[in-house]
């Protein structure tokens, strides 16, 4: 397949990414400039300085909301795909509502307890929906360490190694590996 | 008994065992999972009373922080 051949199947996709931090804005901008029909973005969290080690934000939209100021940069890179930007906590009685017309969801979560609860809702309410979920990406090096791997329709992006910690910061380069890792993955769902 | 525990052969002495003493056998001690026996979901009420037997297939997946 050719390039437009891609953007022509891509644009009739529709990518649900649930969470816009490290992992969640890094796959939309990836995502974004391929050509994906539509992205549904979903995060309920305002952009502190912090989050600038690894998130696609810039320094003027500290304080703006993430799902916000993430569609607005994301139109800046392509503006031809559709964002649907949903400013909204995640939970199991609200994910399978949102999701349910993606072709794919990405889980991009920090805590490992919501990554939990948006895993096991899909596995019990939309069992036939691809998830590619990212655990694991704390720290720096170890590149090989990074994998991914496929249980039922379930994708696992990460070192599936060490939990974020103050000697394990997440940081730019090795979310973005894995941010772009579960980019990748769609792509191979979807192509 | 044997079975398939994340895509992989192992032998328990027991013949069958609940998720908990699975978790307990394993020395599984991360505090968020997500398992799975034969492609169905076990939520954690019910780690005590769900039973792997021989041949089943189980996925026990570590969730870690960092996003």
């Amino acid at each position: 397949m050719n390039f437009n051949q891609i953007k022509n199947k891509l644009k009739n996709k529709v990518v649900g990414i649930a969470g816009c931090g490290g992992l969640g804005s890094n796959c939309a901008v990836a995502l974004a400039r391929v050509g994906i029909g539509k992205l549904i973005i979903a995060d309920f969290d305002i952009i502190e300085e912090s989050n600038l080690n690894r998130q696609q934000y810039f320094y003027e939209q500290i304080g703006q909301k993430k799902v916000f100021a993430l569609s607005e940069n994301l139109k800046r890179i392509n503006p031809f795909v559709d964002i649907v930007p949903i400013d909204i906590k995640l939970t199991a009685k609200n994910i399978t509502k949102i999701f349910r017309n993606c072709d794919v969801i990405v889980e991009a979560f920090d805590i490992a307890e919501m990554k939990k609860m948006l895993i096991e809702t899909i596995i019990s309410e939309l069992p036939d929906k691809a998830l590619v979920t990212g655990l694991g990406i704390a720290g720096w090096g170890d590149n090989n360490s990074i994998k991914t791997r496929k249980i039922d329709n379930l994708y696992i992006c990460g070192d599936e190694k060490n939990d974020v910690s103050e000697s394990h910061p997440p940081l730019a380069p090795r979310v973005g590996i894995v941010a772009n890792m579960q980019a990748n993955t769609v792509l191979e769902i979807l192509l | 008994m044997e079975i398939i525990l994340n895509n992989r052969k192992e032998t328990f002495k027991k013949n069958q065992l609940t998720i908990s003493e699975l978790l307990v056998e394993k020395n599984f001690t991360f505090k968020f999972l997500v398992i799975k026996i034969n492609g169905k979901l076990i939520k954690k009420e019910n780690y005590k009373t769900a039973t792997v037997k021989d041949g089943d297939n189980v996925m026990v997946l570590h969730l870690i922080s960092g996003g």
